[in-house]
């Protein structure tokens, strides 16, 4: 129990309007001590190569300003709504209309994805985003098996999508062989990378698991960029050949997939592919997660997340049980790995920063841990939200950033708070999330 | 010889600067268990204070150096202990009960807003600072014109560090706010019902350790000459090491551990390659934890059946 | 008689660091008989426990388990989990410890991992659906809806454990414990922060476990009640070491026991004792 919550928290909270002047005051006067520097003063590299600088007021008082304002307005939101409660926030009646839209939100959303190459066919720039976002929800159902179902905090998951991304390009590349046969071998690697780091580290629990995870991670990246004679180096791997559709390339020529249909060809078939082709590596993610929840295998691994030592004295072997986690995690994104160099066509270390990692890790827990459909909502809301700033590109890890600290603050526990069971006998009822533990491995 | 000796001497400044920021990670992990993530981005953030504060004094005709640092030390303390602040106030006091990953995850999302708040308010670009303390001395001339250096600025930071340890062991052994620490350490809600103000408590961990993170970014600043946006990420990652190597909780075996991280890299740059000292140093992580999940000076934790 | 001991410990020794928990502890548990290991707080009762089921290694002795068909397990040389998968041998904890974001039939479920992951063809067969996987799985509902019914809570099957009262929870981890098939069941204070009336019931439920499964049991227990009424034999440790052992009515009369339990002396029991007859 927390010693903070003891208190009497929200009855006692002063207000009136000395108070909301006195908290804003605060405010302005330690964003004013903040930026002071930061803002107040630019810096830059002069051209003699010592430093100049040149002062920025303006920016800093109207940046300050901007908290003063905004903390007052804070205040007097809290003040209006009163403590905050998810009752409050989202009215009774609207909870009962979400949970039933919930119901057919994923019919409807499955039905709609299907749809999007037809409804948006000329629009290539939406359909780019489709397959950006199709990436993201794969990548998320993938470490969604690890975090969400396993409970174990993976923070390099995008070292199995660089396996897998690598894995297809120099094959390809260096043996010529196809995308088809790529696909399994890429996964294959990544699986097989998955055990190799989970079977030391996986006896570390919680945070320490993190860090590892995340050193681990960063490992791959430095000797992708250091080993040039296999990766070359921060250049990267060009000339990825594209997929094909079973052998037909996706060509102009004579022998491509549109002169054999009898169909003029156009650039857009690729692209409505490569949709179809990340549409159905993603549901079958999905379809063998779903599958996996409800075998023996899939219950050890929430099990675990539950309670590690329970698991023990059932006769279940921790260890292979966390491995077989890490590697079908690691294996789906290996798929996409190879999925995402076959659609880019190159690849370079740049794309398998720690960034994604984080990213994938926050539309899982934004998704709320373990549910198939939160994943697939984070991922359009942040893939799409990031696309917003597309404009203003300098400031979209800083949005971003904001947005992982208030989305946590928001909802802790993800969009879809409740775990739905694998098996029941009369009612299949939710599971609140207060109940489902959060694993500490 | 020669040479070993001077990577010997480097290798302990740079680990000084490594336990300086060690030390704030385990002063937060001790106290409220969570990898402050963004901790390497404060220390990012005391260099880029240091260094605009060094540039507006030189510029406004300020010529005595020992003056000059002096300020800009108390300066970039002062400034980066209220970032700190900040941080634990808005990104991790509403998360402090909640659910694990979600601290975590906010303090990854304090770590990008930091990041890209100083590379959008201060550019992207490398920030190049004049030698401030020049000088120093030829400790050994040898044979084939190799001498082993000993500049003035390793001194400093090596002095610096020694004189911060001290005040910062008397401060948590010695003062009420230290034995507060120590009792918020072992139970909070024990050390509530005792009288501690934990929420202060925890503030005044923050405070500290940006504090200490701050003397790190203006030691490394005067130290290599330069500071980037994004140099507090992978600082960040080996000082975190050198906080479990040394035993995460630990005081001494921060600085410990970060003087190891120190030697090792610097030996590993020196004598296989440089390319690879970052995965030296990651690989290090990874085998401690898996070896020595305690560290050296750690306590072990016992697992109740 | 030996030959019907399923359980002998043997000269069992527990050090940490300096500290001997259990010093030269021998025991033996009857085939189909309730064995209770009692002694008051901190004599190292859990420690033995802990180390019966592999969550510790005991730092001397040996302890046998003999099964039915003649095989003899050394319990000291298995870790953990083959200590329940291969020796057959169940424990619940002191301080319950259920799937409290599973439902109660998904923790009977998650018991019987072994025989199903056998069944799900490593999971391979499971993941096509093959016939012969959905005909365990329906099996495994069937053991785990017996249990529940045995329990008492097929009403609350599809509840989440953790939202199940606190008698119901001690109910559930003894079903939970049983759906593993053991032939030796480890309860760590099942009794604990039960009332009469559900400690009565649990007397039932140890009993018929007894009787129908045939399940020897091996339990730790300061509820008297429920050690003079269930047990067949009872083993008294203080301080580590076995100070007193026989048949209930035995134990409760020994000067030894009661000394141990009410730190007096001997001479002091044995005084109360005479005047109290």
């Amino acid at each position: 129990m927390s010693a903070t919550s003891a208190r009497p928290s929200h009855a006692a909270q002063p207000s009136g309007s000395a108070f909301i002047l006195k908290k804003a005051l605060i405010s302005a006067a330690v964003a004013l001590v903040l930026f002071s520097l930061m803002i107040g003063v630019r810096t830059e590299a002069g051209p003699q190569g010592g430093l100049i600088y040149w002062t920025r007021f303006g920016d800093l008082a109207a940046l300050v300003g901007t908290v003063f304002g905004g903390s007052i307005i804070i205040e007097l939101l809290r003040q209006w709504w009163g403590p905050v409660d998810k009752d409050r926030i989202v009215p009774k009646p609207v909870q009962s209309a979400m949970s039933f839209a919930g119901r057919w939100l994923a019919p409807a959303l499955l039905v709609f994805a299907f749809l999007v190459p037809v409804i948006f066919y000329n629009q290539r720039y939406i359909l780019d985003l489709s397959i950006l976002v199709l990436t993201y929800v794969m990548l998320g159902w993938g470490l969604n098996v690890v975090v969400g179902l396993a409970g174990l905090l993976d923070l390099g998951y995008v070292a199995f999508y660089a396996v897998g991304a690598y894995s297809y390009a120099l094959l390809a590349t260096n043996f010529g062989l196809s995308f088809w046969v790529c696909l399994p071998l890429a996964g294959i690697l990544a699986a097989f990378w998955g055990v190799l780091l989970g079977f030391p580290v996986l006896r570390l629990r919680g945070d320490y698991l993190a860090i590892v995870t995340l050193a681990f991670g960063e490992i791959i990246r430095l000797v992708i960029i250091n080993w040039q004679s296999l990766t070359g180096g921060p250049n990267g791997v060009s000339g990825i050949p594209r997929p094909t559709m079973f052998g037909i390339p996706l060509t102009p020529g004579d022998d491509g997939l549109a002169a054999k249909l009898g169909i003029e060809f156009s650039p857009t078939h690729r692209i409505v592919f490569l949709f179809y082709l990340i549409l159905a590596m993603a549901l079958l993610t999905n379809w063998v997660t779903i599958r996996l929840r409800r075998l023996p295998i899939g219950r050890a691994w929430e099990a675990l997340r539950e309670d590690e030592v329970a698991c023990r004295a059932l006769g279940i072997n921790v260890t292979t049980t966390k491995l077989t986690a890490f590697a079908t995690g690691a294996m789906f994104g290996g798929f996409a790995g190879a999925f995402f160099a076959t659609r880019q066509g190159f690849i370079s270390p740049e794309s398998f920063t720690f960034q994604e990692s984080a990213l994938v890790l926050a539309i899982v827990v934004l998704g709320g841990m373990g549910s198939q459909l939160g994943v697939a909502l984070a991922a359009l809301t942040m893939i799409g939200g990031f696309e917003l700033f597309r404009g203003f590109d300098q400031y979209r890890m800083l949005v971003f950033g904001i947005a992982m600290v208030l989305l946590m603050i928001w909802r802790p526990r993800g969009l879809i708070g409740h775990r739905a069971p694998t098996v029941f006998l009369e009612r299949n009822q939710a599971i609140s999330s207060d109940l489902v533990k959060e694993g500490h491995g | 010889m020669d040479y070993f000796a001077q990577q010997l001497i480097n290798g302990l400044v740079l680990g000084s600067i490594y336990g300086l920021i060690a030390i704030g990670y385990t002063m937060v992990y001790g106290i409220v268990g969570m990898i402050n993530f963004a901790h390497g981005d404060i220390f990012m953030i005391g260099g880029f204070i240091a260094m605009i504060s060094f540039l507006v004094l030189v510029s406004l005709g300020l010529t005595a150096i020992p003056l000059i640092l002096l300020i800009v030390l108390l300066v970039s303390m002062v400034i980066t202990a209220l970032y700190g602040w900040t941080i634990e106030r808005i990104a991790y006091r509403p998360l402090r009960h909640s659910f694990r990953l979600a601290p975590m995850l906010s303090a990854i999302g304090m770590s990008f807003v930091l990041t890209n708040f100083s590379q959008v308010s201060q550019g992207a670009r490398v920030k190049p600072v004049p030698p401030i303390i020049t000088g120093g001395y030829t400790l050994h001339e040898g044979s084939q014109g190799f001498a082993v250096q000993l500049s003035n600025i390793q001194i400093v930071v090596v002095l610096a560090t020694i004189v911060l340890l001290a005040v910062f062991t008397w401060l948590v052994s010695r003062t009420r706010l230290g034995r507060d620490m120590r009792a918020c350490e072992q139970d909070q809600t024990m050390a509530a019902l005792l009288g501690v103000d934990v929420d202060r408590t925890i503030s005044m961990t923050f405070v500290i350790g940006a504090a200490l993170a701050a003397v790190a970014g203006m030691m490394y600043l005067l130290y290599y000459g330069l500071v980037d946006f994004f140099m507090g990420f992978v600082a960040g990652i080996k000082a975190f090491t050198a906080a479990v190597l040394g035993g995460i909780g630990s005081l001494p075996g921060a600085m410990l551990g970060g003087l190891a991280i120190g030697l090792i890299e610097t030996f590993w740059s020196a004598y296989f390659s440089v390319e690879y000292k970052d995965v030296a140093a990651f690989s290090i992580l990874i085998v401690v934890l898996i070896f020595m999940p305690t560290g050296l000076l750690g306590r072990p934790e016992v697992e109740k059946v | 008689m030996s030959s019907d001991h399923i359980l002998t410990v043997d000269r069992l020794m527990m050090r940490f660091g300096g500290i001997v928990a259990v010093n030269e502890l021998s025991f033996a548990a009857e085939r189909r008989k309730i064995t209770a290991l009692i002694g008051p707080n901190g004599a190292g009762k859990t420690t033995v426990f802990n180390c019966i089921t592999g969550f510790y290694r005991p730092s001397g002795g040996a302890i046998r388990l003999a099964h039915d068909d003649g095989r003899t397990i050394q319990l000291e040389r298995l870790g953990d989990f083959r200590i329940t998968k291969q020796a057959k041998v169940a424990r619940t904890f002191q301080n319950i410890r259920l799937f409290p974001g599973m439902t109660a039939l998904e923790n009977l479920m998650v018991a019987q991992h072994n025989a199903l992951m056998r069944a799900s063809g490593l999971t391979f067969l499971g993941l096509i659906g093959a016939p012969s996987w959905r005909a365990a799985e329906q099996r495994a509902i069937e053991l785990a809806r017996t249990w529940l019914d045995r329990v008492g809570l097929l009403s609350r099957a599809d509840d989440a454990a953790g939202n199940l009262a606190y008698g119901d929870q001690r109910r559930l981890e003894i079903a939970r414990a049983m759906c593993t098939e053991p032939v030796l069941l480890c309860l760590d204070e099942p009794a604990a922060g039960l009332n009469a009336r559900e400690s009565g019931g649990l007397n039932e439920l140890l009993l018929s476990i007894r009787n129908e499964q045939g399940t020897s049991i091996l339990l730790i227990e300061h509820d008297m009640s429920v050690v003079m009424e269930i047990s067949d034999h009872v083993v008294v440790m203080d301080y580590g070491v076995k100070i007193a052992e026989g048949t209930p009515q035995a134990v409760r009369d020994d000067p030894k026991v009661i000394a141990a339990y009410l730190g007096a002396d001997e001479e002091e029991a044995i005084a109360v004792m005479e005047s109290g007859t």
